[in-house]
Order: structure tokens, then sequence, then C-alpha cells
């Protein structure tokens, strides 16, 4: 298997103050990796970084060769305005964007895409509704029927199991397989240990620099959950500019 | 009698009916835009916007008096200029649009008053300030139904990253570069329709054409394109009753205008079915499910 993401001694960041460190390494093409990390340790920033929303303070981020459009990102706290007139079947549609883009028609099959796309997350008979009326789990598997539209090769997944019942996460769980039975490549950031023994072969473990990076039997280990736990979570305000060839605490 | 008072006035003069054809253009192409200024909370955008353009068409009129071309260019000028900056200033900064906006729509706004103050005597200063829809001229009539057929042109082509980019622009920017390009495609129309509605209804009042459609749309649907479609008849009504109005009485014809969708506006707000007062008041009943 090819390799789907490479990162090469990547700093980002706000306001020149590090947020992830210095990470060097490869996700392969089809991975299931789960980014943990408590919090503060840098995992959106790099999430954000992997999306192209933030540009690197330093290093590079190789995609691959894959376009923007091919990856499907879902933030954390999402910036969506759920008091605009839009409908569940129109917003989930948005994800169909590279395929029809600005004037592209919704045809029969269109239709029919976004209806599965909406009974996979189980929320057929919502397609009227208005954005608004939705609860936090309900928005949480729209945005999922939307990640499933956009039919991406690469899908980042910011934390998105916080705060929805376990049905809920459940469900969405067996999507992020399914995508991984596919041959897709998915990056996701959680803090449910348990979760992340059970169902995720690969672990990046971050407190802003890489703690571990492996196998994720290896890496959740108490000495390596320990480092992470003591790093130190507020800006130096101080701090001097850092040396470029220092070299990566994982290497 | 009817007939008198609602119908004869168009068929009877020619400065009328040019009048109702520039306010149904206007109407065509300024409700929409009003409707996404609601949308995006930007709907003061527009009114500072409408005060931005001031020094544009004052620089204009005093350049060559009151020619429409030397007055249109000037605002498009100045409108343009405030909105490129602040957009740019809000993108590249931690300063957000609003408070880019101010700061530069101020300046503009206090250079247009000097300059009008300089030169300009007090009459020309109230066509400026209030414009007449009842006399207009050919060339006017068409400029604004040529601004119109643009900005329904260009509307048509960034509607749905436009769209997007109010529900969720984090998302439009991980799908697509259309976002900001897009946003200030916006911000030139909102500058176009509104130097478009200073030849009828003058700077200060033009914007009314775009924000009141657009609150009286709100209060009627809970869907966007039922909203457009709301925004732009409740204009063309408030335009067409305000002429009457100006034409049977002394009322100038931009505030006629104005307030006409103003009582709209007031009726929508007490009997709207979308959260209007008296459906708040008189629920009824919770449902089964």
């Amino acid at each position: 298997m090819g390799v789907q993401l490479k990162f090469h001694n990547v700093t980002l960041g706000y306001d020149r103050h590090p947020a992830v460190h210095h990470l060097t390494g490869e996700v392969a093409a089809g991975a299931l990796v789960a980014v943990i990390g408590p919090n503060g340790a840098g995992k959106s920033t790099l999430f954000r970084g992997v999306a192209g929303i933030l540009k690197p303070l330093s290093g590079s981020i190789d995609l691959g060769g894959l376009d923007i459009r091919d990856i499907a990102y879902l933030p954390q706290s999402v910036d969506i305005d759920r008091s605009f007139p839009i409908s569940v079947f129109d917003f989930v549609g948005t994800g169909l964007w590279r395929s029809i883009g600005f004037f592209g028609g919704m045809g029969k099959s269109v239709r029919d895409k976004i209806t599965r796309a909406l009974a996979a997350v189980g929320l057929n008979g919502f397609e009227g509704r208005s954005i608004g009326t939705l609860s936090g789990g309900q928005m949480q598997r729209l945005l999922f029927a939307r990640v499933l539209l956009q039919d991406a090769r690469l899908i980042v997944l910011d934390e998105p199991f916080n705060a929805i019942d376990t049905k809920t996460s459940a469900d969405l769980l067996a999507l992020v397989k399914r995508w991984h039975g596919e041959g897709r490549t998915v990056l996701a950031a959680l803090h449910d240990m348990e979760l992340v023994r059970d169902h995720f072969p690969e672990t990046l473990l971050l407190a802003r620099g890489p703690v571990a990076w492996g196998a994720t039997a290896e890496v959740l280990t108490a000495e390596n959950l320990m480092v992470a736990l003591r790093m130190c979570e507020a800006f130096d305000e101080s701090a001097a500019a850092c040396s470029d060839d220092m070299p990566s605490q994982a290497a | 009698m009817l007939y008198d008072a609602l119908i004869a006035p168009f068929t009877e003069f020619e400065f009328m009916r040019r009048a109702l054809a520039a306010v149904i253009a206007l109407a065509l192409g300024a409700a929409p835009i009003g409707v996404f200024l609601m949308l995006r909370r930007m709907s003061l955008v527009g009114d500072a916007m409408a005060h931005a353009i001031l020094p544009g068409a004052a620089i204009g009129f005093l350049v060559s008096g009151l020619n429409l071309f030397a007055m249109t260019t000037g605002g498009l000028i100045a409108g343009f200029t405030v909105a490129l900056l602040a957009g740019l200033v809000a993108r590249n900064t931690e300063l957000k649009e609003d408070a880019s906006l101010a700061t530069f729509y101020l300046v503009s706004l206090a250079l247009g008053v000097t300059i009008v103050s300089i030169k300009g005597t007090n009459i020309d200063l109230l066509h400026v300030l209030f414009g007449n829809i009842l006399a207009m001229d050919d060339q006017t009539l068409l400029v604004i139904a040529f601004n119109a057929t643009i900005t329904l042109v260009v509307m048509a082509i960034i509607y749905r990253p436009l769209v997007i980019e109010c529900v969720d622009p984090v998302f439009l920017r991980t799908v697509s570069h259309a976002g900001a390009p897009a946003h200030l495609a916006f911000l030139a129309l909102v500058v176009i329709n509104l130097v478009n509605a200073f030849h009828a209804l003058g700077t200060l009042l033009g914007v009314g054409l775009m924000i009141l459609p657009a609150g009286i749309a709100r209060f009627w649907s809970r869907d966007i394109t039922g909203m457009i479609c709301i925004a732009v008849a409740s204009a063309i009504l408030s335009g067409y009753v305000g002429m009457v109005l100006s034409f049977q009485t002394k009322i100038p014809s931009g505030p006629a205008i104005i307030l006409v969708a103003a009582v709209l506006y007031v009726v929508s707000l007490l009997f709207g079915p979308v959260s209007g007062l008296v459906r708040q008041m008189f629920p009824g009943r919770h449902l089964e499910a």
C-alpha cells in the first residue's frame, strides 16, 4: 500500500507559537488512525493543517497528490449557522459539491444518492426539516451523511463521538469502519481509550510533539500516557525562536 | 374611481410608466441581495455601504453636475473601494468585517459630506440624498435595468457557494476555493444595487428596497427560495403603491415607497405565519408528536 499522507517535520500553530511541534511521519493509504492526546495537545490543529485551513509555520504536509476536494474534514465545533433556512436534504446535498459544483443538476440519481446517505445515518424522514430543528446527535448524524456523500479518499474526523449517546456513536462508528473497509484513509481524534483499543489498529499519541506513533497496543502504554499528560499547555510568551534543525522528539 | 386612482396615472403619464418599470427592475435586483444580507446578519452592512457611496456620487456631481454616468461611476468606485478594503482587512487580520467596514465607511462619509458642503447647492444635495423616481429619463432607466440584469446573472452563478458560505463557511473552505470570490462578488452586487437604487430613491433610502422586503419575507417563509420570491413581490408592491401615493399626494416618491414597505413590514410582523406576534400569542394547542 502506498503512502497517503506524509508529514515532513511539520510545525503548526498560531502567532508563531507551535501547537503541533516537529511532527514527522507517514500515514499509509487505507489506514485507520486514532489521534489521541490531552486537551490542547494539537489534535484539532493538526487536522486543520491536513484540511488545508491552517498553513504550517514550518515543514510541510504532503497529501500524496490529493486535491482538497478529496479530503472530507469534519471539524469539532462546527461553525454552522443553524438558523439558516436550509433543509436537511439540501444541506446533506452540499456534500456532493465535488460532482455537481456550481451548476450541476440534481437529477433522480443524485436525489436517490442523498436519500440513501440520509438512510445510512438513520435520518430517513428528516429530509424536509430545516437543520435548526435537529438535536445535537441528529446534527452529528447529518454531518456524517455529508461526509459519506463527499466520497473522499481521506477522511478527517475531529472528536466525532463527543457528547452523543451510545446508540448514535455505535452507528457512526460502524460507518467509520465501513469507510476503512472501502480502503479510505481515516484519521479520527478521540478521547475514549476503550474505543481506540477495540477499533483502531494505529494510534498517534500527540502532546504538542508526537509522543508515540504506531500500533495501538504499543502506543497506549501507561508510560506514554504519563508523558503526554505532563505536557505544558500554556504558550511561553517569551519563548525564543525554535531552531528548525532541532530533531523531532519522536525520532 | 378605483381605476382613476390605481391605473390611470400609468396609462396617462409616460413618466409614471417609466418609474414603474424602474421600480420593478430595482426590486428584482435588490430584494434577493437583501435576503442574503439579512441571512448573513449583514443588514447594517448594506446601510453602511450606502453611506460609503456618497463621496463618489458627490465627486461625480461636482465634476459634471447632475450627470448620470459621472455620478454612477463615482458611486461605484467609492463603494468598491470601501468594500474591497474592508473585505481585505477582515480576511487577513483579526478584525471582523463589521468593524473594518465601519471604519472605512465613516472615512468615506466624512469625505463625502466635506466635498458636498464645499461646493454643492442645497437643492442638488436633496436630489443626491433622496433621489426622484418620478423624474427619471430613459437613460437612467436603461442603466437601472442593465444593473438589475447583471445582478440576477451573477447571483445565479454564485448562488450555491453563497448559500454554503452562509450555512457552513468552514466546509466551503475545505471543498472549494470559491468562497472568497463569491463573497467579493456578492459585495460588488451590494454596491451595484445601492448605486442603482440611489438614482431612484437617493443614497439614504436606496438601501430600503433591499432591507425592508427581506425583513418582510422572513415572516412569511422558512425557505430561502420562498423568501426571495416574497421579498421581490413585496418590493414591487411597495414601489407601485408608493408611487400611486406620491402621485396623488404631495409625499416625495422615495419616502412614500419606503413608508409603504414599512406598513407591509408591520403587518408581517403582526400576522406573519413564521414567528409573527399574533401567531406567537395564540399558537394553538401543542401537537401529539
